[in-house]
C-alpha cells in the first residue's frame, strides 16, 4: 500500500469485524475501524477493533510534545509502571519518567499494543463475532504498516496533528521507520534504534525456528487451543528461549554465566539444568508463557519478516525517504547481531542518498541486541542531547509558522 | 601549557570564525570530518544554517549528537558518494584535507555534493615548519600541529602554494583565500606570493565548480 492510497473501505460490510476477549487490563481502549475499516496490506478489512494504548505526561494546549514509542517484538503499552501481570517495572521505565531521558514532565508519551498483540489490542485470541469463537489463525496476516496504520488513527483520535517523534528499539524500530515513510508530515523526528529497514534472512530463520517449536507443541492444536482450555506453553518457551539468545551476545552470556553450574558442586551427567545459562533461558520461557499469547507471537514474528522498507518502493530504500522533511537519529551496539551496526549504516546510507536530516551512532557495548532496554549511559547522553536539540529546533520552526 | 591551550583555542575560533562568515545564513551545509562539532554548533547557531555532520570516530560523533547536531558516523572517503548531487551549498572540509588519501578525488566529492567547497588547512609552507625541519631537523610540532609524526592522523604535507597549483590543475576557481598568520591575523588574497607562503600558518579557501 502507497502513502496516499486510501485505507478506507468500499464495503464496509465485508471487513472483519474483532470482538475484544474481556480483560482487567487497565489503560486506555479505543474502537477503530466502525466506520472506516482498515485496509490491511493482504487486502483484507478490518473493522470494527480495538486498541489498547497508556499514556504518560500531559498533552500540552498546541499538542506539540507527543512521542509516540513504539514497542518491541514482546513488549507492550505498559512502558513506564508496573507490569499488570508480571509485576515488574515497566519495559522502558528507565528511559521514559518523571525527570527520565523522555522527561514525562515535559512529554506527553503514548504507546499503543500493536495490532495482534494480546495485551488488549485485537489479536488471534479476541473473538471472531462470525463463529462466536476466538480467531486462533483465522485473524489476519497483518504487517508493520498495518501496525502503524492503526497507531496512526489513534493519533488523530488524540487530535495530534504531528508527533514530536517516533521513537523505538527492534521491531519498534520498523514502525519507526514505516511512520517516517509512510506519514513523513505527521512526524518531527524518527529515533529507530538497533533496528533495520528489512528483515535479515538470517532473523525470519530464528523467527521459524521459534513458530515451529509453538506449532510442535500438542496443545497448540493448529491455533484453536483457547476454547480448549490448553496453552502450547512448552512451545513458546522453547520459541522464547531460542529467541532470547540472539538478543543477548556471546561476550554478555560468558560475563554473566560462563560455565557456572547452577545450585550444584558437579555436573550431573544428566539432562537437568546443570549450568546457570540453562536455568536462566528456562526461567525465562516459564515467566514469558504467563504473559504472552502463543498466536500472537506466530502473528507479529511473522510481521516482522514482512518487513521490507526498499520492497514497498520497488527496491529503492531512498524513494522510501524522498524529500523527508523528518529528522532521523538511528542508534546501534556494537554486539548487537540480530540487527547489526550494518543495518543501521544501510539506512543512514538511503538517508543521505536523499539528503535527509539524520544522525547515527553506533553504542560500543557488549549486551547484544538487548542492550536497548538497559542501562547504557552513553546511549541515554545521545538521546537525550538529540531529543533537547530537535526540540530547540521543533520549537524554531513553531515559532517561525506562527510569525 | 595553559597560556599556549588558550591561544590555541582562540587560533581555532579565529578560523571558524572566518569559515562562519563565509557561508550564507541559512544555507544547507555540510561539515566532513567534523570532530567534536564545535564548528557545526557554531554555524547552526550563529550562522541558522541546515547543517550536517560526518564524522569517522566514534567520540566525536556522540559528542556532536549529544550536542544536538545531525551527525553521522562515517567514513569521509567512502561514504560521501551517497548524497546526492548539489544536495548542499557549502560543503566544508576543515582542518581535515592532510589526512585525506585521495585528495583530488574528495575536492571532487565536495564539489560534487556542494555547491561550493569551504576548505581549510595548516600550511606546511609557514617559516616556523620550515625552520624545525631545517635547524632542528624534526618534523614540526605545534599548536596547530599537536601531534608527533608518528601519531598524527596527517599523511599529506603541502603548502599554501602547492594547494594552488592543485586548484589550477584541477581548473577549480578559488573563490576568496584568507591566511591566517601566528597572531591570528587573517588577509584576503587574490594571489599567493612568496611570502604569503611563508607568514601563513592557516589558510581557508571558498572554491567553486571553475
Amino acid at each position: 500500500m502507497t502513502k496516499h492510497e486510501p485505507d478506507g473501505a468500499q464495503n464496509a460490510g465485508d471487513a472483519i469485524a474483532v470482538e475484544p476477549v474481556v480483560t482487567d487490563l487497565p489503560g486506555h481502549r479505543l474502537v477503530l475501524g466502525e466506520i472506516d475499516p482498515l485496509r490491511l496490506a493482504s487486502g483484507q478489512m478490518l473493522g470494527p477493533f480495538t486498541v489498547a494504548y497508556q499514556t504518560y505526561g500531559t498533552l500540552n494546549e498546541d499538542k506539540s510534545n507527543a512521542i509516540l514509542v513504539c514497542h518491541a517484538l514482546t513488549g507492550d503499552q505498559y512502558v513506564a509502571e508496573t507490569h499488570p501481570v508480571t509485576g515488574k517495572d515497566g519495559w522502558w521505565g528507565s528511559i521514559v519518567g518523571a525527570g527520565r531521558t523522555i522527561d514525562t514532565d515535559t512529554y506527553f508519551v503514548i504507546c499503543i499494543n500493536v495490532l495482534g498483540g494480546c495485551m488488549g489490542t485485537a489479536g488471534p485470541k479476541d473473538i471472531d463475532p462470525r463463529t462466536g469463537a476466538p480467531f486462533g489463525l483465522n485473524f489476519p496476516v497483518i504487517t508493520i504498516g498495518d501496525m502503524v496504520a492503526a497507531q496512526k488513527r489513534v493519533i488523530e483520535h488524540l487530535g495530534i496533528v504531528k508527533l514530536f517523534a517516533v521513537i523505538g528499539g527492534s521491531m519498534g524500530a520498523m514502525q519507526a521507520l514505516e511512520w517516517a515513510s509512510r506519514y513523513p508530515e505527521m512526524l518531527f523526528c524518527a529515533i529507530p534504534i538497533a533496528g533495520a529497514a528489512r528483515h535479515s534472512a538470517q532473523n525470519i530463520a530464528f523467527h521459524e525456528v521459534g513458530r515451529q517449536a509453538i506449532m510442535a507443541d500438542p496443545n497448540w492444536c493448529g491455533g484453536a487451543y483457547y476454547d480448549r482450555d490448553l496453552n502450547p506453553e512448552r512451545g513458546l518457551a522453547v520459541a522464547r528461549m531460542a529467541a532470547h539468545i540472539t538478543y543477548l551476545s556471546d561476550s554478555a552470556l560468558h560475563r554473566k554465566f560462563g560455565r557456572n553450574l547452577q545450585d550444584r558442586q558437579k555436573i550431573t551427567f544428566g539432562f537437568d539444568a546443570d549450568f546457570q545459562i540453562e536455568s536462566y533461558l528456562r526461567h525465562q520461557g516459564r515467566s514469558f508463557v504467563e504473559r504472552f499469547d502463543a498466536n500472537s507471537y506466530l502473528y507479529i514474528t511473522r510481521a516482522m519478516d514482512y518487513f521490507d522498507l526498499a520492497a514497498e518502493h520497488n527496491g529503492q530504500l531512498p524513494a522510501a525517504f524522498e524529500g523527508s522533511p523528518v529528522r532521523f537519529c538511528l542508534v546501534s551496539f556494537t554486539s548487537d547481531w540480530l540487527f547489526p551496526t550494518a543495518e543501521s549504516r544501510q539506512i543512514v546510507h538511503a538517508l543521505n542518498a536523499v539528503a535527509a536530516s539524520v544522525s547515527f551512532v553506533e553504542i560500543e557495548t557488549d549486551s547484544g541486541h538487548d542492550a536497548f532496554l538497559l542501562e547504557e549511559p552513553e546511549f541515554f547522553r545521545i538521546l537525550s542531547g538529540f531529543l533537547r536539540g530537535a526540540a530547540d529546533q521543533y520549537a524554531q520552526t513553531m515559532t517561525g509558522t506562527n510569525a | 601549557m595553559n597560556r599556549q591551550e588558550t591561544t590555541a583555542t582562540a587560533r581555532i575560533r579565529v578560523d571558524q570564525k572566518l569559515i562562519a562568515d563565509m557561508v550564507t545564513p541559512g544555507s544547507r551545509l555540510i561539515d566532513v570530518g567534523c570532530g567534536d562539532g564545535l564548528l557545526l554548533d557554531l554555524l547552526v547557531r550563529e550562522r541558522q544554517v541546515d547543517g550536517r555532520g560526518i564524522e569517522l570516530s566514534q567520540e566525536g560523533v556522540n559528542t556532536c549528537v549529544a550536542r544536538g547536531l545531525a551527525v553521522v558516523q562515517g567514513d569521509a572517503e567512502t561514504d560521501l558518494h551517497n548524497y546526492p548531487d548539489d544536495a548542499f551549498d557549502f560543503a566544508i572540509l576543515s582542518q581535515t584535507l592532510p589526512a585525506i588519501f585521495d585528495v583530488k578525488g574528495m575536492l571532487r566529492e565536495l564539489l560534487r555534493i556542494g555547491r561550493c567547497a569551504v576548505v581549510s588547512f595548516p600550511n606546511f609552507g609557514y617559516w616556523r615548519v620550515r625552520t624545525d625541519l631545517l635547524f632542528r631537523g624534526r618534523s614540526p610540532v605545534s599548536d596547530n600541529l599537536p601531534n608527533a609524526w608518528y601519531e598524527s592522523p596527517n599523511i599529506r604535507f603541502f603548502t599554501l602554494t602547492d594547494f594552488m597549483d592543485l586548484l589550477a590543475e584541477l581548473d577549480l576557481n578559488a573563490q576568496q583565500i584568507i591566511t591566517i598568520d601566528r597572531q591570528g591575523g587573517a588577509r584576503s588574497h587574490k594571489e599567493i606570493g612568496h611570502w604569503t607562503n611563508l607568514l601563513t600558518e592557516q589558510a581557508i579557501f571558498l572554491i567553486g565548480r571553475g
